[in-house]
């Protein structure tokens, strides 16, 4: 099944907000993108359009949410986390009240719109508020669980969304979400790849591809972002000896260097970072962009056959 | 209000103004002029207009009082301990390390505080949050916040106003404390606000224009504000930044900074000469 998890998390909030009345939506003018219409055709009377207006709409859910509701605030990656940064900072972070945050079109799959809609830093701001869980969700199946588990927690959370249709890779059947705890994808001892979001499943094919080149790879899917599970970096850093990230977006600030920030101090191991290297996207079709980046499942495979030898 | 309630309101004002002198003081820095300016409105908010209770802060039909203007918290602060929410003991340790009482309101840790505030422009929008909260919920609270004139150069301030306008939100009254004065000059001067009632007009307020260091239209226009309903409203408050102590009234340099010892006996005799005209 092909499903960007943009339209996963409208699907998640639509089912939770039956038995949840105190769920809100709020969005800037973004509703068709972010997929909060989904939930907006249900609840009409729980949505509201804030316009295009981010900073308001921030401090909108901090007062609603300073009230008892469980406000969703939602726009792309690039305004809800950079345009409203500081709003986030002070009127959600600094009073740790329950808002979530969604940013939908991160990363380059933005596609066609090109740089100035394809925020590679959203990871990188949202870690530095105290408090904040930050969430990066891989697929349909780990989304319906991670707004779950955003909800079930009192205080903010970001969730990043992707716009690109996504194969499923995770079994609905036995798939569990435990806020903080990576999930170890493919053993192996070798080397550690840690990625996160979209490009999990990308990562997942390279490692399933470099076993009949004799590269034994272990993979371990980083959906939270913070606060990071160090027990199973550390874990990794001892049995495998190096490790890999694997993140659309930029390498300084996000899962890379929150890894780094691990091994650093518990466990120095060699580290290397592959994400977007401290540059802008441009326009392209999002598979092509990917390709470019070196971050498909081919290029992948081809990056880490040339970290590990 | 009757001659006797007109009385002690402007005694509660005297001393909220005394423990304003006494916080700033005691910090050693914060922002007297426009906290100066604010108390007579801030008085009759936690003293006469607003449904609230010191022994059930957290009571959720309670009205709301959103200081957008953070910065002038120490008239906060001295209404607040006034009202019971918690000792007068806590202003003479403001700003210090440790204390409950921040440089700017954290509702975290302080009783009777709706919302943190301090970075301008936030705080309205997040009384449009609470408002709207209420209406979702079909409560009859009522939600204030003030905001400093300069504030109102902050672009948040205008997509609240819009929001609370397209949102028809009747249960919000803004108020704008407008002194004249903000850090680098007359506001008017830094950046030509006015006409600052046509812009809320403009943005479909009700605007209520009044002296807001004069308790007679400070109850006429609350009591206005309440029957109005579609609508938000505004209230213009002309005020006079440090007021109630003769060398800071009107004077820029005295929106952040802390007076000396001698300043601040001399801030004490004045008041304190007032509150015994006061009480007679």
């Amino acid at each position: 099944m092909k499903i960007a998890t943009r339209e996963s998390f409208g699907l998640a909030l639509c089912e939770l907000a039956k038995t949840h009345p105190e769920i809100v939506v709020l969005d800037a003018d973004l509703a068709a993108a972010t997929k909060t219409d989904i939930f907006k055709k249900a609840y009409p009377e729980r949505f509201f359009d804030c316009g295009i207006a981010e900073g308001n709409m921030i401090g909108v859910a901090a007062g609603l949410a300073a009230c008892g509701k469980v406000p969703f605030a939602a726009s792309f990656a690039m305004f809800a986390t950079g345009r409203a940064y500081e709003q986030i900072r002070n009127s959600v972070g600094y009073p740790h009240l329950n808002v979530k945050i969604a940013g939908s079109h991160a990363g380059i799959t933005v596609g066609e719109d090109g740089a100035t809609h394809q925020c590679c830093e959203d990871l990188a701001l949202m870690r530095t508020i105290p408090g904040m869980v930050v969430l990066n969700p891989a697929d349909h199946y780990e989304m319906t669980e991670a707004v779950k588990a955003a909800l079930a927690y009192n205080g903010p959370v970001y969730i990043r969304l992707g716009r690109l249709a996504i194969d499923t890779f995770n079994n609905p059947d036995t798939y569990q979400f435990e806020l903080g705890k990576g999930i170890t994808l493919k053993d192996g001892d070798d080397v550690t790849v840690i990625a996160t979001g979209l490009v999990v499943n990308e990562a997942l094919k390279a490692v399933k591809a470099l076993e009949s080149k004799g590269i034994n790879a272990r993979l371990i899917n980083m959906h939270t972002i913070k606060p990071i599970d160090k027990d199973i970096i550390i874990k990794a850093a001892k049995e495998t000896g190096r490790i890999i990230t694997v993140e659309e977006h930029n390498i300084i600030g996000g899962l890379g260097e929150a890894v780094c920030a691990v091994t650093s101090e518990f466990c120095p191991v060699p580290v290397k970072r592959i994400g977007v290297e401290d540059t802008y996207g441009h326009s392209g079709p999002a598979l092509g962009l990917l390709a470019e980046f070196g971050l498909d499942a081919e290029g992948l495979e081809k990056r880490i056959i040339e970290i590990v030898k | 209000m009757d001659n006797q309630e007109f009385l002690e309101m402007q005694k509660i004002a005297c001393k909220v103004r005394i423990w304003t002198i006494e916080g700033v003081f005691n910090a050693k820095s914060g922002h007297p002029g426009g906290s100066l300016s604010a108390a007579d409105m801030i008085t009759y908010l936690y003293f006469k207009e607003m449904n609230v209770d010191p022994a059930n802060p957290q009571n959720p039909d309670r009205d709301r009082f959103v200081l957008s203007k953070g910065h002038c918290c120490p008239a906060l602060y001295a209404a607040l301990a006034l009202k019971g929410y918690f000792s007068t003991d806590e202003i003479k340790v403001l700003r210090h390390i440790g204390a409950m009482l921040q440089g700017h309101p954290n509702m975290k840790d302080t009783p009777g505080v709706d919302m943190s505030s301090g970075s301008l422009g936030q705080g309205v929008s997040a009384a449009c949050g609470m408002a709207l909260a209420g209406k979702l919920d079909n409560k009859d609270y009522r939600v204030y916040t003030m905001l400093g004139d300069g504030e109102c150069e902050e672009g948040q301030v205008w997509e609240a106003a819009m929001f609370a306008s397209h949102m028809k939100l009747d249960n919000l009254c803004m108020i704008v404390d407008f002194n004249g004065l903000q850090i680098d000059g007359s506001v008017n001067d830094v950046a030509g606000l006015e006409p600052i009632d046509k812009k809320f007009e403009g943005f479909g307020f009700e605007v209520i224009k009044i002296d807001g260091n004069n308790f007679d239209e400070i109850e006429a226009a609350f009591e206005k504000a309440k029957t109005v309903k579609g609508k938000p409203t505004v209230i213009i408050a002309k005020t006079i930044k440090g007021k109630g102590v003769s060398y800071m009234e009107n004077q820029v340099g005295w929106h952040g900074k802390a007076p000396n010892a001698d300043e601040y006996k001399l801030a004490l005799e004045e008041l304190n000469a007032q509150l015994k005209v006061l009480e007679g």
